[in-house]
């Protein structure tokens, strides 16, 4: 990597390739497509919301790498709870 | 006196899966363990020319299983290591023409009589390489800093975690440090980070490799040779010794060793 490359902020092509497999090997070892992961995350939406209001716009969903097992995170915010009709009949 | 059988494998083909057995056979057979090794690669055999007995040849690995000729005469004695055997595979048949069952029955009958048993997996995740890990009591993934190699090397990491084949230890081979250095080639940290094995050797690239196989003789015979060390100190491993990974800085530019001399860096 030379002067000028480091010195116009371009990344240095290790990171880059550090960066592009961290990727490629979540993919690889948990045989989820990018697309699957978005219909996955469209069925969670779905079934969650039957049972409580959540903020679909601000989940996040994605695949963490802890030494050589995945998991699958979602992070699901709830809507504030607005108090069931229940009591003012 | 029950063997050690040791497979080597990448995934990827051209990492240096036959020039590493080559030289962790030379290496422990060096170091008075009597070693023996088979070419896994039915159809493209080159573990031979690599420890430079291709003239040697008169039996192969298919002709002991299709019951040709005997074992024995199927192993081919080293030219200078007398504790090293080679049995090289058949070049004019395919990786079908031996199955899983076949290739443990010929190490089981090799396990008694040496140290180590080293097996040249072919590339690839198929029969070939199936066969080559089915004996083996260790495998050594073979890979170099590279994505394509990295990416290999990580689905075969997972097919032997799933085949419960024991954790594989890595060798990082073709290493350039100045490349590293200057963050054009990924540091032994971030492949370790990313396949998440344990490491048992770097090997920095060294055309001295290139030369050793021009000339048949393995590049663990020289002894000036870093690369050489670096599988000199593989092979110690192997045999259960605590060795410090090489000082790849060490071998900076002129410049950067006068500032070393000099108390400066």
């Amino acid at each position: 990597m030379g002067f000028f490359d480091r010195f116009f902020g371009k990344k240095a092509s290790a990171d880059s390739a550090k960066e592009r497999l961290q990727l490629v090997l979540i993919h690889d070892r948990t045989d989820l497509t990018p697309a699957e992961l978005d219909s996955l995350r469209d069925d969670l939406i779905a079934t969650i919301s039957r049972h409580v209001a959540i903020d679909a716009k601000a989940m996040q969903i994605g695949v963490e790498h802890d030494g050589r097992s995945q998991r699958l995170v979602a992070d699901i915010p709830l809507k504030a709870a607005r108090r069931k009709s229940r009591k003012s009949k | 006196m029950p063997a050690q059988v040791i497979t080597l494998t990448s995934g990827k083909g051209g990492v240096g899966k036959t020039t590493a057995t080559a030289n962790l056979a030379v290496a422990l057979a060096a170091e008075k363990s009597k070693v023996v090794c088979i070419d896994g690669d039915i159809g493209l055999r080159n573990l031979d020319v690599i420890l430079g007995l291709e003239n040697r040849i008169v039996y192969d690995l298919v002709d002991v299983i299709e019951g040709r000729c005997r074992l024995k005469q199927a192993m081919i004695r080293d030219k200078k290591l007398p504790d090293l055997y080679l049995i090289p595979a058949a070049q004019t048949r395919d990786k079908n023409a031996i199955s899983a069952s076949d290739m443990m029955r010929v190490v089981k009958d090799l396990r008694s009589d040496f140290d180590f048993v080293l097996i040249d997996s072919p590339a690839g995740i198929e029969r070939g390489f199936r066969n080559a890990i089915a004996a083996a009591d260790r495998v050594l993934v073979v890979t170099n800093p590279e994505v394509s190699a990295v990416r290999d090397a990580d689905r075969v990491i997972g097919i032997l975690e799933s085949e419960e084949k024991g954790p594989a230890a890595l060798i990082l081979n073709r290493l350039n440090p100045a490349l590293v250095k200057s963050k054009d080639m990924l540091s032994p940290e971030d492949v370790l980070d990313l396949l998440a094995v344990e490491l048992i050797g770097i090997v920095p690239e060294d055309e001295n490799v290139i030369i050793a196989s021009n000339r048949g003789a393995p590049v663990a015979y020289d002894a000036k040779s870093r690369a050489g060390q670096a599988f000199r100190n593989i092979a110690k491993r192997l045999k259960g010794e605590t060795v410090p990974f090489l000082d790849l800085e060490a071998q900076g530019s002129l410049w950067e060793r006068i500032q070393r001399l000099t108390g400066r860096k």
